[in-house]
C-alpha cells in the first residue's frame, strides 16, 4: 500500500520536467517538419502553399548544401582529431608528478569557460589578424610574410579556434579517467617488464577507451552546431568556404527569409544528429547498468 | 516485551520467490541469529520484519499484534545496518538523538538518554564528531547507540560486523552479547558467519534458499544437525562427508564426521592418510589429508601432535559422534 | 622504483606542462594584458608590458553601457538555472529514490532531447517567439535556457542523488521519520552539495550559451554573448576596448569554472566519467 503511494507520488514529481521536455521536443520539431513541406517566405507571409518535397530538392541541388555538409564534417573531424590526440598527450603529461599542478590545471581548463563569441573575437583580432595579430608578429620575426588566415584558410582557422575551446574538455575528462587507473595495475605491469610504450598501448589506452568514446560523441553533438565562432569571424565566407550546415540554415532562414528551405535543412540536421546520438546513447546507457 | 511471530510469511520479487513460506516464533528476550549463505533470504526476512519491504503473503505479529501493514517506525523496532547508515552531516550526538527528536521527546530527556548511551558505548569523548572522523568500530557503536536510545521492543542487526577487521569483530561480538545480557531485549541478528551465529545466539535459524533448514540452540545444531546442509554449514572446520563402502557399513548413504571427532595416531587406525597441508594454529592443528579409499579428510588434532606435509597419519572416527544421512540428505536417528 | 620519482623526471615534466599550459592560456592572458594597453599600444606589435591603463574598462561602460548586458547575463543564467532546478529536483529525486523499470528509458529520452540540433528548430522557435512577443525579452530567453539545460540538470542531480545510500533513508524510516522529516533532516542536507555543483555548472553553461541568446535578443535582453558578438562588425582601432569588454565578460565565469572542474566532468559526460 505504502509502495503504491510512493509510485503515484514519484510520477507526480516527474510530470513537470517530462511534460516540458515533451512539448519542447515535439512542438518545434513538428512545426519544422510541417514548414519543410511548405513554400513559406517571411517577406511574403500571406502566400504560403504546400510544395511537397520541393524544399528538400532545392536544398539538395544547392551546391552550397554539399559544401556546407563537407565543411561540417571537416570541422567535426578536425577538431576531434586535435582535441583527442592533444587531450591524451596533455592528460598523460599532467598525470606526472609536477610542481604547481593545481595552477597548470586551471590554466589548461580555462579556454572552456570562455564564451564562444569572445574566443572567436580574441583569435580573430589578437592572434590571427594579418597585420596586428601575434601570428603575424611571429611571421615577421622570422622574416616571413604574414598569413591572412581568415581569407586564405577560413575553415582551418575556425577549426583551430573551436579546437582551442574544446581541448580543455577532452584533457580534463581523459585526465580524470587516467587518474582512476589503478596504481597497482601499473605497478604490476612494471613488474611484468612492460616499458612506458607497452603500458600505454596495453594498459592505458584500453582503460581510456570508453572516456575517449564519450569525449568524441559529446563533442560531436556540440561541434555539429558550431555557430557563434563562424558568425563573428568569417560570417560563413569567403563565399560558402566556411559555412557549415548550421550556419547555412541560419542564412537561409534569417537572411534569406526562406522558412521552408531552412526547415528542410533543419530536418536534415536532425537526421545527422540522430545518427550520432544513437551511438552516444548506447555508450552512456551502458554506464547506467553498472 | 518483544516477541515476534511470523505466519506463512512469503516474499516474491517479480518472478523470483525469495522466501516461499516461513513460520517462526521468536520469544521475548531471545537472541536469534539468522544464518545462511549469501542469497538465502536472511536479509530479506529481516527487512520484512523491519517493515522495509512489504510481505507478499502471510502475517507478522509483534507482541501478538498484527503489524503486517504498519510502517517501519510504528513497529517499535530498531535496526543496525551493515553500512551503519549514520547520517554523515550530523554529529554523533545528533545521530543518536535523531530517533528521539522524531519521537518529539523533550530536549532535556534526549540529552540524558544520549549521555547515558554514550557512556555505555564508550562514545562520550566523541559526541561532537562527525561519523567520517570515527573508526569503523566507533561508527558501529554509534549505530548501536542510535538503536538503544529508542528502547525498542527488539533490535534488528543486518550483518553489522562484516565491515570490520577480524580483531575488532571479535571485540564487537563480545560487546553485543554483553549488551544483550544488560538489556535483555529481543535481538534478531543476520549473518553469513557461522562463528558469529554459534558464539552469540540463544537460537539459530539456518536458512537456505528462502527456507528454514533448522531452528535450535547452537549446541543442538552442532550435535544433531537435521540434514546435510546444516551439518556442513555449522562447525568449523566443516564436517567431513564420506560416501561409499564406509557409509554403507553404517547403514547410511552418507556418513558425517567432524574433524574434531577423529582419533589420530601415528601407527594404527582404520584409515590411513597422507598429510597434504598442516595448518598449525598453536593450540590446535588442522590436517588436510588424502585418505586411501575415502578421499579428502580434514582432521583437528592437538597442537603438539606434530604432523607435517608428507607424513602418514592413521585415524579412527569416534563412532558415538558419527552422523548418518539417508539418500535425501536427512539425518538418520541413531 | 617508479614511485620514487627522480627530481630530474619531475623537473622535466614540470617544464613541459608549464609550457603547454601557458600556450593554451596565452590567448586569455594576452586579452587581459591588451585590455590595460592604450589603443595605439594594442596594435603596435607584440608586447607583454602594457602601460597599465584602466581607461578601456571605463570607456566600455560609458560608451557601450556594459553593465546592462552584464546584468542580463546574470539574470538569464541564474534565473534559468534556478527555474531548471525547481523543475528538475523533484523528478531527479523520484527517479533516484523510487526507480521503476522505465526510469532508465526516461533518462535516456531526456538526454536525447539535448541531441536535437538547435538550428533545426530555429525557424519555429523564432516564429513562436515573434508571435508571442518574446523576442528580445528576458522571460523568453530564460525559458529557452531553462529548457535546453533541463536534461543536464536532471541528469546531474540524478547521479548525485543516486549516491545517497538507500540504507540511510531506511534508517531514518526506522527511526520514525515521516516523509517530510526524511526530506528536511536527512535528504536535503545530504543533497545540498550535489545541488550546489549542479547550480554552478549550469550557470556556466547558461552564461556561455551563444546560439539562442544571440538569435533571440537584440538590445533589451541581450546578454554578454550577444553584446560581444556585436563587436564583430566594425573593424579597426578598438582592440583594447574589445579586450576590456571580453575580460569582463569571461572573468566571473572563469573564476566559477575553476571551482567546478570536478563537477564539470561529471555533468558534461552525464555521469559516464567521474
Amino acid at each position: 500500500m505504502a509502495t503504491q503511494n510512493t509510485k503515484t507520488l514519484a510520477r507526480l514529481m516527474m510530470a513537470p520536467s517530462v511534460l516540458l521536455l515533451l512539448i519542447w521536443m515535439i512542438v518545434p520539431l513538428a512545426m519544422t517538419l510541417w514548414f519543410s513541406f511548405q513554400n513559406y517566405n517571411l517577406l511574403d507571409p500571406s502566400n504560403v502553399s504546400f510544395t511537397g518535397l520541393f524544399n528538400y530538392e532545392f536544398f539538395y541541388t544547392d551546391p552550397a548544401f554539399f559544401q556546407s555538409i563537407w565543411n561540417t564534417l571537416v570541422i567535426v573531424g578536425g577538431v576531434l582529431l586535435i582535441t583527442v590526440i592533444g587531450g591524451i598527450a596533455i592528460a598523460l603529461l599532467l598525470d606526472q608528478p609536477i610542481f604547481g599542478q593545481g595552477i597548470v590545471r586551471i590554466l589548461i581548463i580555462s579556454p572552456f569557460f570562455v564564451m564562444p563569441p569572445v574566443a572567436a573575437l580574441v583569435w580573430k583580432n589578437m592572434i590571427m589578424n594579418p597585420s596586428y595579430g601575434v601570428f603575424a608578429d611571429i611571421s615577421r620575426f622570422f622574416g616571413l610574410r604574414p598569413v591572412d588566415w581568415f581569407a586564405q584558410y577560413p575553415l582551418f582557422s575556425i577549426v583551430v579556434i573551436v579546437a582551442w575551446q574544446w581541448l580543455p574538455f577532452a584533457t580534463l575528462i581523459l585526465l580524470t579517467a587516467l587518474q582512476s587507473l589503478d596504481g597497482e595495475q601499473k605497478e604490476a605491469a612494471e613488474m611484468d617488464g612492460a616499458n612506458f610504450l607497452n603500458r600505454f598501448v596495453y594498459l592505458v589506452l584500453p582503460h581510456l577507451a570508453r572516456s575517449i568514446t564519450v569525449v568524441i560523441l559529446i563533442q560531436t553533438i556540440f561541434l555539429l552546431g558550431v555557430y557563434a565562432e563562424i558568425l563573428v569571424t568569417t560570417n560563413g565566407g569567403p563565399g560558402y568556404a566556411s559555412t557549415n550546415l548550421a550556419f547555412l540554415i541560419y542564412r537561409t532562414a534569417l537572411l534569406g527569409y526562406d522558412v521552408g528551405g531552412a526547415s528542410a535543412g533543419g530536418i536534415i540536421a536532425v537526421v545527422l544528429a540522430n545518427i550520432v546520438a544513437f551511438f552516444l546513447m548506447r555508450a552512456v546507457g551502458k554506464n547506467l547498468d553498472r | 516485551m518483544g516477541s515476534i511471530t511470523l505466519q506463512k510469511v512469503s516474499k516474491v520479487f517479480g518472478e523470483a520467490k525469495v522466501i516461499p513460506s516461513i513460520d517462526l516464533e521468536i520469544t521475548d528476550g531471545e537472541f536469534v541469529v539468522f544464518v545462511g549463505p549469501s542469497g538465502c533470504g536472511k536479509s530479506t526476512l529481516l527487512r520484512l520484519i523491519a517493515g522495509l519491504e512489504d510481505v507478499s503473503g502471510g502475517h507478522i505479529l509483534i507482541d501478538g499484534k498484527d503489524v503486517t501493514q504498519s510502517a517501519p517506525a510504528e513497529r517499535g523496532l530498531a535496526m543496525v545496518f551493515q553500512s551503519y547508515a549514520l547520517y554523515p552531516h550530523m554529529s554523533v550526538r545528533n545521530n543518536i538523538a535523531f530517533p528521539l527528536k522524531m519521537a518529539k521527546m523533550e530536549k532535556s530527556a534526549i540529552d540524558k538518554k544520549v549521555t547515558d548511551a554514550a557512556r555505555v558505548l564508550n562514545l562520550t569523548d566523541y559526541l561532537e564528531r562527525r561519523p567520517s572522523q570515527l573508526s569503523g568500530g566507533q561508527r558501529q557503536r554509534v549505530a548501536i547507540g542510535r538503536a538503544i536510545v529508542r528502547e525498542p521492543s527488539a533490535f534488528l542487526f543486518d550483518e553489522p560486523l562484516s565491515n570490520l577487521d577480524a580483531a575488532l569483530r571479535g571485540t564487537m561480538r563480545l560487546e553485543i552479547s554483553d549488551l544483550h545480557h544488560q538489556l535483555k531485549t529481543t535481538m534478531v541478528y543476520v549473518t553469513h558467519d557461522q562463528v558469529e551465529a554459534m558464539t552469540m545466539a540463544d537460537k539459530i535459524v539456518v536458512l537456505n534458499r528462502g527456507n528454514i533448514e533448522q531452528v535450535g540452540s547452537p549446541l543442538d545444531l552442532y550435535r544433531s544437525p537435521r540434514n546435510l546442509f546444516v551439518a556442513g554449514f555449522i562447525g568449523s572446520p566443516h564436517m567431513n562427508f564420506v560416501d561409499g563402502a564406509y557409509a554403507q557399513s553404517k547403514n547410511a548413504k552418507t556418513a558425517g564426521i567432524r574433524p574434531e571427532h577423529l582419533n589420530l595416531s601415528k601407527d594404527s587406525g582404520i584409515w590411513r592418510g597422507t598429510v597434504k597441508v598442516a595448518e598449525h594454529l598453536g593450540a590446535d592443528t588442522f590436517l588436510h589429508l588424502d585418505v586411501e579409499g575415502i578421499g579428502q579428510i580434514t582432521a583437528r588434532c592437538d597442537g603438539e601432535f606434530g604432523a607435517y606435509h608428507g607424513d602418514t597419519v592413521y585415524m579412527t572416527p569416534d563412532e558415538a559422534k558419527l552422523h548418518r544421512f539417508d539418500d535425501k540428505g536427512l539425518a538418520l536417528k541413531a | 622504483m617508479a614511485r620514487n620519482v627522480t627530481t630530474k623526471h619531475k623537473i622535466t615534466a614540470t617544464v613541459a606542462a608549464w609550457i603547454v599550459a601557458l600556450i593554451i592560456f596565452f590567448p586569455i592572458l594576452y586579452t587581459i594584458i591588451t585590455s590595460i594597453k592604450t589603443e595605439p599600444e594594442a596594435i603596435a606589435g607584440f608586447s607583454l608590458w602594457p602601460s597599465g591603463t584602466f581607461e578601456n574598462y571605463i570607456t566600455v561602460q560609458t560608451q557601450r553601457d556594459y553593465l546592462k548586458p552584464f546584468m542580463n547575463s546574470v539574470i538569464l543564467s541564474v534565473g534559468s538555472t534556478i527555474l531548471a532546478l525547481i523543475i528538475a529536483i523533484p523528478s531527479a529525486w523520484a527517479m533516484a529514490f523510487s526507480p521503476t523499470k522505465r526510469t532508465k528509458d526516461i533518462l535516456m529520452w531526456m538526454l536525447s532531447t539535448k541531441m536535437m540540433p538547435a538550428v533545426a528548430v530555429l525557424v519555429p522557435i523564432y516564429l513562436l517567439f515573434r508571435d508571442f512577443g518574446l523576442l528580445d525579452s528576458r522571460i523568453g530567453l530564460t525559458v529557452m535556457l531553462t529548457l535546453i539545460n533541463l536534461p543536464i540538470v536532471v541528469w546531474m542531480l540524478y547521479t548525485y542523488f543516486r549516491e545517497i545510500p538507500g540504507e540511510i533513508l531506511e534508517a531514518a524510516r526506522m527511526d520514525g521519520a515521516g516523509l517530510w522529516q526524511e526530506i528536511v533532516y536527512v535528504l536535503t542536507p545530504m543533497a545540498v552539495p550535489g545541488i550546489a555543483s549542479t547550480l554552478l555548472l549550469n550557470i556556466i553553461l547558461a552564461w556561455n550559451e551563444s546560439f539562442w541568446t544571440i538569435r533571440l535578443s537584440t538590445t533589451n535582453a541581450a546578454p554578454l554573448t550577444a553584446f560581444i558578438a556585436s563587436f564583430s562588425s566594425p573593424q579597426g582601432l578598438f582592440w583594447a576596448k574589445l579586450s576590456a569588454a571580453s575580460t569582463m565578460a569571461i572573468a566571473p565565469i572563469l573564476i566559477l569554472g575553476w571551482f567546478s572542474q570536478k563537477q564539470l566532468v561529471r555533468g558534461l559526460t552525464f555521469g559516464a566519467v567521474k
